[in-house]
């Protein structure tokens, strides 16, 4: 049997409303497939499930909020027999019982189903009298009715709830404003978590720009709209394959020790018109070329505004880089996003004075007014020394005064 | 194509890029990015939607000149003249 369980999309998540499932019992389900519609305080987000299988029974009904850990689905892995799982379920249901589990006022039948029965094919359905004979009046399948009364049994409220139509809650998302005011707690508790337990320390380095626009701006002058590339694209590329060498930066401090990431998945901060901001995960970004890249950061933008997010993208970034100079400042000093170790900012690219070598004489040097960005890195002390930081802003200097090689798809081994 | 109809589409490749956009509230007159708050990657992403729209391709020498959306009706009107492109899209 597998459990899905409501996943944590970042630290600052306790809790998610169920806002709809896209599968049901008896679906297959692949590796990958998002199968239910979660709310939080950030957007509606589309949660992904990790696992190949059947879909056996579904546990949450939508319009719950429930904490994040909870059971909400069991699957039959390949090969497992109905009887088995409906087993095994019965026994986690059990030990679920007795975690709380906040349903809202019952719009719908909201309140989550306590047993299998009915969500299983063959399994025996309680239906009241009075409920069944509501249901033929009402064109309402039982089969597909949850129960709310004794033992999952079927009640003549629970019949009328589903012939209703839905609540607008169902499909609505929160006003803006009151979701602005929500996200700006959960920042607020995340900030202030990662200004009292993290040792922040600060580093800047002033990189050369100059390779890195006239690659972009020659191949940018060929390229169809559909193809063009981003500046972005290089800064978060160079990011990702600099951490491959520097592991200390990438991941996450749990339990007063370094755990590093399962693969270099930078969180992208896009701020939101409506207040507050969101870092989703570009996944093995040092695996893809600049093209394949900024058609990503595309779509993580879009989505992002659409409020289409996957839960993997919530969950896995394993740290954030920030680009506040579409803003128009010169640099950033972030805040690092708990338990994640470090941030890496990036400024204006902007003309600036610039000592080049005249050739010639030693020590000859020529002033040019040539493109140029402040990179920073606000690191956790506890994770990793300021010489290492140093070394990872000079290795992603490095690598941006070389875009063509930038470019190439790095081959990043599978974890053992 | 004519302008009211070219820039109906857009604004919808605006709001389909920035749900939370209100077309309503922005002035074609002004600077377009600093109005509605697009970064690098909406604005590319707008260009984009432009394009699956109108069949107007703007080269990205072209693209920072086009700062306000009476800027953008002019260019695509101009384009899809040259086009020869036929009245409804």
């Amino acid at each position: 049997m597998i459990e899905f369980r409501m996943p944590s999309l970042g630290s600052d998540m306790d809790e998610g409303k169920l806002l709809k499932w896209l599968v049901q019992p008896g679906d297959p389900v692949h590796k990958g497939q998002v199968i239910a519609v979660v709310d939080t305080s950030k957007a509606a987000i589309d949660v992904e499930c990790w696992s190949e299988g059947v879909l056996h029974a579904l546990l949450v009904e939508p319009e719950a909020v429930i904490p994040v850990g909870t059971l909400m689905a069991v699957l039959r892995a390949p090969g497992e027999r109905v009887e088995d799982v409906d087993a095994l379920a019965a026994v986690a249901m059990a030990r679920e019982v007795s975690a709380p589990v906040a349903a809202p006022p019952p719009a719908r039948s909201a309140v989550p189903a306590p047993a299998l029965s009915g969500l299983t094919p063959g399994a025996r359905q309680r239906v009241s009298p009075a409920a069944r004979r509501r249901a033929q009046e009402l064109g309402v399948d039982v089969e597909s009715v949850r129960g709310s009364g004794p033992d999952g049994a079927i009640t003549l409220a629970d019949v009328e709830a589903c012939a209703a139509p839905p609540a607008p809650a169902v499909t609505a998302p929160p006003a803006a404003a009151s979701r602005a005011r929500e996200m700006r707690k959960v920042i607020a508790a995340a900030m202030a978590r990662s200004k009292r337990e993290i040792p922040h320390y600060y580093l800047a380095e002033d990189i050369l720009f100059a390779n890195a626009a006239n690659w972009l701006a020659q191949r940018n002058a060929g390229l169809p709209v559909t193809q063009r590339l981003l500046p972005a694209a290089l800064l978060v590329k160079a990011v990702a394959v600099a951490l491959q060498r520097y592991p200390e930066f990438n991941g996450f401090w749990r339990d007063g020790g370094l755990n590093a990431g399962a693969g270099v998945h930078p969180g992208i901060a896009i701020s939101l018109r409506e207040g507050g901001l969101v870092a989703p995960a570009l996944r093995d970004a040092a695996a893809l070329d600049i093209a394949a890249l900024t058609r990503a950061l595309l779509d993580l933008v879009k989505r992002t505004r659409a409020g289409s997010l996957r839960s993997s993208e919530l969950a896995d970034a394993t740290i954030t880089i920030t680009n506040l100079g579409e803003q128009g400042v010169a640099s950033v000093f972030g805040v690092i996003y708990p338990p994640q170790v470090a941030l890496v900012g990036f400024g204006r690219v902007m003309l600036r004075p610039w000592a080049v070598d005249a050739g010639g004489e030693a020590g000859a040097a020529d002033v040019k007014a040539l493109p140029v960005l402040t990179a920073s890195l606000a690191a956790d002390h506890r994770a990793s020394d300021g010489h290492r930081g140093a070394l990872l802003l000079a290795q992603i200097r490095d690598l941006l005064q070389d875009p063509q090689a930038l470019d190439a798809p790095l081959h990043i081994p599978e974890p053992p | 194509m004519n302008r009211q109809a070219i820039a109906e589409q857009l604004l919808q490749a605006l709001t389909e890029i920035a749900p939370e956009i209100d077309p309503k509230a922005i002035t074609p007159a002004k600077l377009l990015r600093q109005q509605v708050d697009l970064d690098s990657a909406d604005w590319l992403n707008f260009l984009v939607a432009v394009h699956e729209r109108l069949g107007v391709d703007i080269p990205d020498a072209d693209a920072p000149k086009l700062s306000t959306l009476d800027k953008l009706i002019d260019y695509c009107a101009q384009r899809l003249e040259a086009d020869g492109a036929p009245a409804a899209h």
